[in-house]
């Protein structure tokens, strides 16, 4: 597969790089929020959403910065441009679809500090992605995140009806399935590409 | 939040080893308050890059903490996450481009992540939980202990990835030419089992101190 090509970008960052278990990214609600599965799909899916919308708003800033040679101010705007996309995809789906916007709750706002939103933003611009190739890259962050945030819950779930050590239980367990669930990500650096 | 009402919070002005402390152990942010987990897996794969890691988030936690705590009564409630952020922001983006002009080797082995920074809970958590109610020198001192306890786990947890995965400390070689370098625990999914593996002893080590504090007041109930 060529290195730029649309299907290579969604499978690097779906599977051979996900953001979850390979870049550590967004980890907070990955640890948080992957308890039971009815909560981790949701979650998945508006992260999705709001790494599509912060995708394409990155993109255009990062335009308008190079343009005038402001590039130092990447960070800055882009973090307040996530923070404001949040807020508007918030109250627009308040406002149009009541029903979604009750389902995903307190995870929206939440969404604004997850790191795999800005590292999206910042890991497209820094590759030179094309609008094109920044939708597709935030589709796939997206699904891979959706994919691990889902697997994670399942695996978890199975594990609350079973014995373990109470030095164990808690977050030490959960790394550790984060560790294994690494390791088999890992099968997928075959696919090729490693960055 | 908005449900409790805002007054001007009681603000106790010692500086006591315990504002500096807790960050140390009892709070430890990576261990105890599981914050600022994403840069402190993802640069851990040696003790350099966690060293400067720690040391950079240490420095965006004193002084955006400092700048926060000295503005505590300008900063409108309303919009103070906003302007927090942008304050974590300018400070992360002077880190930047610092490391970047000390050491390119340094900056490129970090890379995004020392841009990340920006969006570490432990810095946000730290100027809403802290810095927005104490003043400047309890601020400092906190920070401080929090940046240190925070640079302590990352460069323990990079120790060991570095030692097992490849066989070196600080670039050092250890072992000679015929260690075999354990590859995964440099890899991705070392760091999530190197810290879970170090949870469980903090976790081990706490149960033991806890029952002898336990023991001291006399409360002897199984954990």
């Amino acid at each position: 597969m060529q290195p730029d090509s649309l299907t290579f970008i969604f499978l690097n960052a779906a599977l051979m790089n996900n953001f979850v278990l390979a870049l550590f990214l967004g980890l907070c609600p990955f640890m948080g929020v992957s308890g039971k599965l009815e909560t981790a799909v949701p979650m998945g899916l508006a992260t999705s959403f709001v790494m599509l919308i912060s995708s394409l708003s990155a993109f255009a800033i990062n335009a308008i910065l190079v343009r005038y040679h402001i590039e130092f101010l990447r960070l800055i705007a882009y973090i307040a441009v996530i923070a404001s996309a949040v807020q508007l995809v918030e109250m627009t789906l308040k406002k149009y679809t009541p029903g979604l916007f009750k389902a995903l709750g307190i995870y929206l706002p939440l969404i604004t500090t997850n790191c795999a939103i800005l590292g999206l933003a910042l890991f497209q611009t820094f590759k030179h992605y094309g609008l094109m190739q920044s939708i597709v890259y935030a589709l796939g962050a997206g699904a891979g995140f959706t994919l691990a945030i889902a697997l994670m819950s399942g695996l978890r779930e199975k594990l609350d009806l079973s014995d373990v050590p109470g030095v164990v239980r808690g977050a030490a367990l959960s790394l550790m399935l984060g560790g294994l669930l690494s390791l088999s990500f890992m099968g997928f650096a075959g696919l090729g590409g490693t960055h | 939040m908005s449900a409790i009402p805002h007054r001007e919070p009681r603000e106790k002005q010692a500086v006591t080893w315990d504002v500096f402390s807790e960050g140390l152990w009892r709070d430890n942010p990576v261990l105890v308050m599981m914050l600022g987990l994403c840069p402190a897996l993802a640069v851990s794969n040696s003790a350099i890059n966690a060293l400067a890691m720690g040391l950079a988030t240490t420095f965006v936690l004193i002084t955006s903490g400092a700048i926060i705590s000295l503005l505590r009564r300008f900063i409108p409630r309303q919009v103070r996450i906003a302007t927090y952020i942008v304050i974590i922001a300018t400070f992360v983006t002077l880190v930047d481009y610092s490391i970047q002009a000390i050491s390119l080797d340094l900056y490129n082995a970090l890379g995004a992540f020392i841009q990340l920074i920006v969006v570490n809970c432990i810095i946000l958590g730290r100027a809403e939980a802290y810095a927005s109610r104490n003043p400047f020198g309890r601020t400092v001192v906190n920070a401080t202990g929090m940046g240190l306890g925070f640079t302590i786990a990352l460069l323990v947890l990079g120790a060991i990835r570095e030692i097992l995965g490849s066989g070196s400390l600080f670039g050092v070689d250890l072992f000679g030419p015929n260690f075999e370098p354990w590859v995964v625990m440099i890899l991705p999914p070392g760091g999530f089992i190197v810290l879970s593996l170090m949870l469980v002893a903090f976790n081990l080590v706490n149960r033991r101190l806890g029952s002898n504090i336990k023991q001291a007041k006399g409360h002897s109930h199984a954990a």
